[in-house]
């Protein structure tokens, strides 16, 4: 067999970062936010992610400062450990193993050296029951704890961390669910249980959906499912508790948080609204249009910054006065992937649809969103409920000048609205602007859309299952009213009046295979002939594609009965088949390869081969369980130089592929992942500066001097303190006792490139074997340097500190200085 | 957070004939004037002189009309039977006509008597002329024969009789004073030199030639007979250079605009078409309400005179360009500065600029959209000028509401008045193929709201019988055009078997009917 130990299958990117709250950080800097089995640190500031706090073996599932350490923070996991991290070097400092599956944790400044975690009432089964324990804190002080003194708290609780709440800074810790608002007050150690009445008009709508305690004051805010926000108030006794009500929403309160001094509550749901109130007052301020559903709301400490987070994988920064300050976007997902992953061969940028009715670009190399373009262009209702037309099919021309889509809608079973829109890309504004749109182009759905390959021609190629293939043709416009192109529908073709299932074009543009149902149709799209018709019953096409380079003669085709088939088009007949269930058969642009994904018993295999040889080049079995239904090769930046002959189709692209649970997967060999390592070795970021793409420059500048300088630490750590002491004096002395600007100007160079001149010398040999072509720079460079270093002696003599050797270059330099006179300059020091 | 997006009104393609640079022209007319005569008007001239009056030949009458009066200027009545041919000198001083009593009378314009009359002929004269040396007449008859007079002798000069035929058309050369064209029944256009007793040059039109043009350079020659404009090529001995079949019935005047860019035909058919002299394609289209005899254009195209068959004259005037920047410039719109009031403000070195959001201007019913007053936005699109004028918004806004699951509380809880208002724009649009698919649904979604008040109001109740009606007329019309699909599917289906027998390169999996259309089109 072949072999491939060094291929694997690895997450890439594009994880969730809405799972959980985020958090501010005391200084605002930063935002910490759980992200799959990670917690990822960003720049409130710069969008940028800084750390990726890695350890936990399983999901995280909440992150809390630390209450005793502001530059602490824990973080629990289902993996059943809470871990201490220092966000700010992303070490990690303590792991204590709790044993249970962690869902929430919850800390607090009057309760020192106890955590509280939400865990299953029992450890063995995935039950639906869960109760609130603290854990007090080992004293002992290694790195991995294990802590096993649990003690109950409340029982019968919530999973999830925003339906409980600690109040009046730990006095008491409220937690609801269902119906049930359930109080303990930790000084009497006493639980207060309130019910609300399940039919209150409209049924249970008024089960409890998040709690939240005022900081400051007796007042517990609940948010319920028919979005009606409750206060409650003294409630430290069974009878007389009272409650007001205030209703915005019209949907369940999804997130409720208190400002830190308690002025404000906010709110948010389905909406996509922000809904600030103020506390004691009837008054409210609302943001709306925040893009999609918010999941959570959290405040920084000092107030100043809010921070919603969204269902479509978003966390927006909000300044205290309401407005927008910063975006985090992460990989949108859906339930589904509707659109096939593309690759915009403009910016390499996975392109698939991310909210809905918008198109998202990705930078896979870049792990962030580029940009979203809207495509259905209408005011997104956010709503329960509501049918919400999206894109269904895109397809990007080969050179990334247009872009087809195809949004529809569907309310009832015959009303159905598709729309086939073009958009040409506008190389001034650099998006993609609406060139042509199409309403209702098939009379039923959409199947498959294409666009030909050939470099000049501007073909389209829709089929519906109305039964006709059209193809869509860039002409002049025939309204004289408007300048310009626009699309208009060229060819109708049908076959027998079956329903066409997939649509594909040859390489070169000169065929295009319809598959009607069991057949497959090849055309001329030159004249609109019909070639040749091939068929292998029994089974529906399901997927087609043609060879490239050397394989073009083949065309390959899936049916729903298990078969691959690769027919010959020169002879028209069948050349191989085997039973196989693909259920993904997407082709490399970049070479022969094809690669298969089968599904068998629950798991997804892989297949690499080419047309013309009857042994694949590469297998995996299970890569990972469930079906994949999309995949994609992506084109690498550089590419690779592997030798061995079971990773060489992944040299020159990258396939990616999409999982049933949305992850997004791409397989790494071995020669990359050393690379990786390489690189993650070299990027020691300097922490206290946030990453601005500007940083990243300047890091890079000084990480080519790191090595050199390395090699002479000691001289550097001895003499930098020296010349930044000097160059600040002269900075602090009135500058009417300082001589003129031009007799300064030569010193102050000078005596920044000090530790420079040192290292220099020293690393020479080294140097010039990598680059001698830049060897007569460097020669300069020295002489200028020991021109420069003169100020640097004068000052280490008026110290005392003289290196114990000289150079004989020095030596001269040291005898012209004695020449010069620079009492001016010690005068200036010593004042 | 993204701003509100406005309702898309969806741009649908204009139906009817686009919009080219000769439709603009050619109907920058004002409406017709209509002038009654005795009978037909066969023949109208415009003098070549300003004020370029207008001689129209109609039944026993020459008129001669001014450019703006609907009173004729003067009147020839001295003809003992019908008139033909009033032409006018290319000094406008001289007019001269033929009659069915075969005499050719020769007029001073100025005066009432004829001042020559030249007997001759045995028939009636369809057709004069007069050469381009002024001194000579050239006349055509039913007799068969043309025949060439002098006007200061009052002689015959030449008669040809190579025609066969009534002689019924002719013209003469401007550049050359002894060359004329004669056209015939006989279906031959035939061109004399008058320094020859024989034709010259014979063309076969194959149909009665009813009207014969020459180019201003006379390189081309166009004759009209039957159905069928030809044009000739005369520098090429008579060649046929195009025919054109724009027509259903017989072609019977010519005229060329001032330009010489524009070629106009009038015919029984009642239309005139305008056509381009490079690639005589018809390029605008007149109607009129009667058989056309006579089209003529004065210089400039100032002026379009159309006589017909039943003796009206309808005379339409170009706009003139004043009359067309005073209708713009009636709106008044904000002065210059207006505009770039504080554009060009360059802020000082220290100053703290604020950023000012763009406002972004949004519709009445978009507002009301934004803050979910869905009734009030319904109602906005239905006021007069909107549901008028633009139906599209209405529908696009109906649409909305549907999108947004709200069109039923928007319809929802209207008055006689209000409901009488949406009815009236259901009957006026449901059949509109462009709204049908939005407007039956919100028809369905009103008749089941408003089941309850039927009865009520007579007003409401008339309508809604009205828009049932409308219905099941429409039904009737789908269903018959579903009939006709089904007979051209049948069509297609005999004509796609034939091809294959032809094709032998093997159509045996049989081409659709749809492809087969695609690939005649194609092959066309």
């Amino acid at each position: 067999m072949v072999e491939h130990s060094e291929i694997r299958v690895v997450r890439c990117g594009g994880s969730k970062i809405n799972f959980r709250e985020p958090l501010i950080t005391l200084d605002s800097k930063f935002l910490l936010c759980a992200s799959g089995d990670s917690v990822k640190v960003y720049s409130t500031s710069t969008e940028e992610c800084i750390h990726i706090l890695q350890g936990h073996t399983d999901l995280v599932t909440g992150i809390v400062l630390n209450p005793a350490n502001h530059l602490q923070v824990y973080s629990c996991s289902l993996d059943g450990t809470v871990r201490l991290w220092d966000y700010t070097d992303g070490i990690l400092i303590k792991t204590l193993s709790i044993g249970y599956k962690i869902t929430a944790l919850f800390l607090s400044k009057k309760h020192e050296g106890v955590l509280f975690v939400i865990i299953p009432m029992a450890s063995d089964t995935d039950a639906e029951a869960f109760q609130l324990v603290a854990v007090h804190l080992p004293s002992s002080a290694g790195q991995e704890v294990e802590a096993r003194e649990l003690s109950s708290v409340l029982t019968d609780v919530s999973a999830m961390p925003r339906a409980t709440s600690f109040g009046r800074g730990g006095d008491y810790i409220a937690s609801a669910k269902g119906l049930q608002l359930s109080v303990y007050f930790f000084r009497k150690q006493k639980t207060f249980r309130f019910f609300l009445k399940a039919t209150d008009k409209k049924g249970a709508k008024n089960s409890f959906t998040c709690v939240c305690c005022h900081p400051k004051d007796d007042c517990i805010a609940t948010g319920h499912e028919d979005g009606k926000i409750r206060l409650w108030r003294n409630f430290n006794q069974k009878k007389e508790y009272t409650y007001s009500t205030q209703h915005w929403h019209h949907d369940a309160v999804s997130a409720l948080s208190f400002t830190p001094e308690g002025m404000n509550l906010l709110s948010g749901g389905i909406e996509s609204v922000l809904v600030l109130w103020r506390y004691g007052a009837e008054t409210k301020d609302l943001l709306p249009r925040l893009g999609a559903a918010i999941e959570h709301i959290s405040v920084s400490p000092d107030g100043t910054l809010y921070c919603t987070s969204h269902s479509d994988n978003k966390i927006t920064i909000i300044n205290s006065n309401l407005k927008v300050s910063a975006v985090i976007q992460g990989l949108v997902k859906g339930e589904d992937v509707k659109t096939d992953l593309m690759i915009d061969p403009r910016t390499k940028a996975l392109v698939l649809n991310g909210k809905p009715g918008h198109l998202q670009f990705y930078s896979l190399h870049h792990d962030k969103q580029l940009y979203n373009l809207d495509i259905v262009q209408q005011e997104y209702i956010h709503q329960s409920g509501l049918e919400q037309s999206d894109v269904v099919k895109a397809a990007l021309h080969a050179h990334g000048v247009w872009l087809a889509t195809i949004e529809e809608r569907r309310e009832k079973a015959l009303d159905l609205e598709t729309i086939l829109k073009l958009w040409a890309y506008n190389e001034q504004t650099q998006s993609f602007e609406l060139n042509t749109n199409i309403s209702s182009p098939h009379d039923d759905r959409v199947t498959a859309m294409c666009f030909s390959p050939s470099a000049d021609g501007t073909l389209l190629v829709t089929a519906g299952k109305d039964g006709h293939f059209k193809a869509w043709q860039l002409a002049e416009d025939w309204d004289s009213h408007r300048e310009g192109l626009s699309w208009s529908c060229d060819f109708v073709g049908s076959y027998h009046h079956l329903r066409p299932t997939n649509c594909c074009f040859s390489a070169d543009g000169s065929l295009l295979a319809v598959s009607f149902q069991e057949i497959i149709t090849v055309w001329s799209p030159d004249s609109w002939e019909l070639l040749l018709t091939l068929c292998q019953p029994p089974g529906d096409i399901r997927d087609l594609c043609f060879g490239r380079l050397s394989c073009s003669k083949y065309l390959l085709g899936t049916t729903s009965k298990n078969l691959l088939c690769c027919w010959n088009l020169l002879t028209c007949s069948l050349e191989w088949s085997t039973t196989v269930d693909v259920t993904v058969l997407q082709d490399d642009p970049l070479s022969e390869n094809i690669a298969a994904f089968s599904h068998a018993q629950g798991n997804t295999d892989l297949f690499v081969f080419k047309p013309s040889e009857p042994r694949p080049l590469y297998s995996q079995k299970a890569v990972c369980s469930g079906k994949v239904h999309r995949a994609v090769f992506a084109p690498r930046e550089s590419p690779l130089e592997s030798c061995e002959a079971g990773s060489q189709w992944l040299n020159r692209s990258q396939l990616y592929f999409v999982t049933e649970h949305m992850d997004l997967m791409t397989f790494s060999t071995k020669s990359e992942d050393d690379m990786i390592i390489a690189s993650s070795k070299q990027l020691v970021i300097d922490d206290s500066v946030a990453v601005t793409p500007f940083y990243l420059l300047l890091g890079k500048h000084r990480q080519q001097e790191k090595p050199s300088s390395l090699t002479n630490q000691m001289a550097a750590r001895v003499q930098l303190p020296q010349g930044s002491t000097a160059i600040r004096e002269l900075l602090h002395t009135p500058a009417h006792v300082l001589p003129s600007a031009s007799l300064l100007c030569a010193m102050f160079v000078s005596s920044l490139l000090i530790s420079n001149s040192a290292i220099r010398e020293v690393s020479e040999p080294k140097e010039e074997e990598m680059e001698s072509e830049a060897e007569e720079d460097q020669d300069s460079e020295e002489e200028m340097d020991s021109r420069d270093s003169r100020p640097v002696l004068t000052a280490q003599s008026s110290v005392g500190e003289l290196a114990p050797t000289l150079s004989k270059a020095q030596e001269r330099e040291l005898r012209k200085m004695r020449k010069t006179d620079y009492s001016w300059l010690s005068g200036a020091l010593h004042p | 957070m993204a701003s509100f997006k406005p309702t898309r009104i969806p741009s649908y393609p204009k139906l009817g004939e686009k919009v080219t640079q000769d439709t603009l022209y050619w109907k920058n007319y004002k409406t017709p004037i209509q002038i009654k005569e005795f009978g037909a008007v066969t023949t109208i001239d415009f003098s070549p002189l300003s004020p370029y009056n207008c001689a129209v030949t109609a039944s026993t009458r020459i008129h001669i009309y001014g450019p703006y009066s609907q009173e004729p200027v003067k009147t020839f009545t001295r003809f003992k039977d019908t008139a033909y041919s009033g032409t006018f000198r290319s000094d406008g001083q001289l007019l001269v006509a033929g009659s069915e009593d075969s005499v050719v009378r020769l007029f001073d314009v100025s005066g009432r008597v004829a001042l020559r009359q030249f007997c001759g002929h045995s028939k009636a004269v369809h057709v004069t002329n007069f050469t381009s040396d002024r001194f000579r007449i050239f006349s055509g008859s039913d007799d068969y024969t043309c025949r060439l007079w002098d006007i200061p002798n009052s002689v015959e000069l030449v008669t040809y009789s190579e025609h066969t035929d009534y002689v019924r058309c002719g013209t003469t050369s401007k550049l050359n004073p002894d060359l004329f064209v004669t056209g015939s029944y006989d279906h031959t256009i035939k061109v004399f030199d008058a320094r020859t007793d024989k034709s010259v040059m014979t063309m076969d039109h194959s149909q009665p030639v009813e009207s014969v043009l020459l180019f201003p350079s006379e390189g081309l020659l166009v004759s009209a007979g039957g159905r069928y404009v030809k044009v000739w090529d005369l520098l090429k001995g008579g060649q046929a250079l195009v025919s054109l079949k724009n027509h259903h019935k017989t072609v019977t005047s010519l005229c060329l605009s001032s330009s010489g860019q524009r070629l106009l035909s009038g015919s029984l058919d009642r239309h005139v078409k305008v056509y381009n002299t490079t690639t005589y394609k018809v390029v605008h289209n007149f109607d009129y309400a009667a058989s056309i005899l006579s089209v003529a254009l004065a210089p400039e195209d100032a002026v379009l005179v159309v006589g017909m068959t039943n003796g009206i004259l309808s005379v339409k005037h170009r706009k003139s360009p004043e009359e067309k920047t005073e209708a713009l410039s009636k709106r008044r719109r904000p002065a210059y500065r207006v505009f770039v009031k504080g554009r060009n403000y360059a802020p000082k070195q220290d100053d703290f600029l604020v950023s000012k959001p763009v406002k972004t201007h949004l519709k009445k019913y978009d507002k009301q959209l934004k803050g979910f007053q869905v009734s009030k936005a319904l109602d906005t699109v239905l006021e007069p000028w909107i549901r008028m004028k633009t139906p599209e918004v209405t529908v696009a806004v109906m649409q909305e509401l549907n999108r947004r699951g709200t069109l039923k509380n928007a319809l929802a809880g209207r008055d006689e008045k209000g409901l009488s208002v949406l009815l009236s724009f259901l009957i006026s649009n449901v059949v509109d193929p462009r709204f049908a698919p939005v407007l039956v649904n919100v028809a369905e979604m009103i008749l089941d709201i408003y089941t309850q008040v039927v009865g009520q109001s007579p007003v409401v109740d008339k309508q809604i019988i009205k828009l049932q009606e409308l219905i099941e007329r429409e039904i009737d019309l789908q269903q018959e055009l579903v009939e006709v699909l089904g007979m051209l599917d049948t069509l297609f289906a005999t004509m796609t078997t034939k091809k294959e027998v032809a094709a032998p390169e093997g159509r045996a999996n049989g081409v659709p009917a749809t492809g087969a259309q695609g690939q005649s089109l194609q092959a066309s």
